[in-house]
């Protein structure tokens, strides 16, 4: 059922309710325009694959992201709004780890940006609880049967991001080269990193 | 939305830009500005999404933004849905009067400090290991104990910091700081003996368990 009395464009309707705000000075254009300039161009999931590929290359601080996700993030200069407290969750030949909202669509910003179309659709959000090998394989990621899947509901504060394998094959690559391997899907766990 | 059936297949893995066009944009950071301007929180707005009417919320993401800063102005006495109904015509040429705003009411609950974590002095109820039951919840408020694992036996497997308690903060009635654990379901516990076999994993406050001797 929708509202029949609402139909109004939501182009026209953010415009209406943005020029009533700030008109009362409730709302600052300039804030507001920051805000989407920050998620437009800052806050991404290239500050995930950062994190990704240092834990690569770096044991020590692969152990630190593994022990306090936070403050090792918070250490490469990650941390804002929806990152109070990550936790990062290893994926390793055994087990595979997938990350959903069901309730709404929390996501770690600071690490990944704002989540994808397929991450806030409820054809994600209602079945990889209930069928995830189905979900996963239809997202082109099929795992083996000895591989456990763990779904994680993110349904608190507390924000998930994964830590993927890394590709055999990128022995000789750099830090920088590897985060580029790193991708969105793969830090949710629908995916894996790939070699080139 | 965990478990409901009929949504079909997911959608594809592509790339994107944060905002599809301008406007979503536009609603991303209303939706962050309209919690400070109507004097909420980050829980009322996520209860404000639900209150959207569901053919509203399922048609389009941002615009669900739009609706539910709308309904946040709205309880607090900032804007009506008149007004912005007025706004819209006129954005959209016609001369209609715009009604005057409504009498501001802000909620006033006490905040404990920036953010939502918290430090309490009591003990966690629960420790690791143990086999926790979820409550047989039937609020008509917010919660953050989804049906799917209401009723439920389950192992909590990590202790989370404690937070705010969304069921009593999205409805201004306090941030009554609760403990939080990580509690892990078999699949076949949730969705039977014919289900896929795999590990679900949810982090759910202390008020919603109890403990299975």
């Amino acid at each position: 059922m929708t509202s029949a009395a609402e139909h109004i464009d939501p182009a026209v309707r953010a415009e209406a309710l943005a020029s009533l705000l700030i008109e009362r000075g409730l709302v600052d254009q300039a804030t507001m325009d920051n805000f989407i300039k920050t998620y437009e161009q800052s806050v991404g999931p290239m500050n995930g694959a950062k994190v990704v590929a240092r834990a690569w290359t770096d044991p020590g601080y692969r152990e630190r992201l593994l022990a306090d996700g936070t403050a090792a993030i918070a250490e490469l200069g990650f941390k804002g709004p929806q990152g109070e407290h990550i936790v990062v969750l290893e994926n390793t030949p055994e087990v595979h780890n997938v990350v959903v909202c069901t309730l709404c669509s929390c996501y770690p910003w600071p690490v990944l940006g704002l989540p994808p179309s397929w991450y806030k659709d409820p054809s994600y959000r209602s079945r990889i609880v209930r069928e995830p090998r189905t979900v996963l394989a239809e997202f082109g990621l099929e795992l083996g049967d000895d591989v456990a899947i763990q779904v994680v509901d993110s349904s608190s504060e507390v924000r998930y991001m994964v830590l993927p394998m890394r590709p055999a094959g990128t022995e000789g690559s750099s830090e920088e080269e590897l985060a580029a391997l790193v991708t969105r899907d793969a830090m949710v766990g629908v995916a894996e990193a790939v070699a080139p | 939305m965990g478990g409901k059936q009929g949504f079909g297949h997911v959608l594809p893995l592509t790339a994107e830009p944060a905002f599809a066009e301008p406007w979503e944009g536009k609603a991303f950071a209303l939706g962050l500005l309209s919690i400070r301007a109507a004097g909420a929180n980050l829980h009322a707005f996520r209860h404000a999404l639900e209150r959207v009417p569901p053919g509203d919320y399922l048609a389009d993401y941002y615009d669900r933004w739009l609706r539910a800063s709308q309904i946040l102005l709205a309880d607090s006495g900032i804007l009506s849905a008149e007004q912005v109904a007025a706004r819209a015509a006129r954005l959209s040429g016609s001369e209609v009067p715009e009604p005057d705003p409504p009498e501001p009411h802000k909620p006033d609950m006490p905040s404990g400090g920036p953010g939502n974590l918290r430090t309490l002095d009591t003990p966690p109820a629960f420790a690791v290991g143990d086999r926790v039951r979820t409550a047989d919840l039937r609020t008509a408020g917010h919660t953050k104990l989804p049906g799917y694992v209401r009723r439920r036996t389950g192992t909590v497997t990590a202790i989370r910091p404690a937070e705010i308690f969304p069921d009593t903060a999205a409805h201004f009635e306090g941030e009554n700081p609760q403990h939080c654990y990580a509690v892990e379901f078999d699949s076949r516990e949730l969705w039977g003996p014919d289900a896929e076999p795999f590990r679900l994993s949810i982090d759910l406050f202390e008020p919603y368990l109890e403990k299975v001797t």
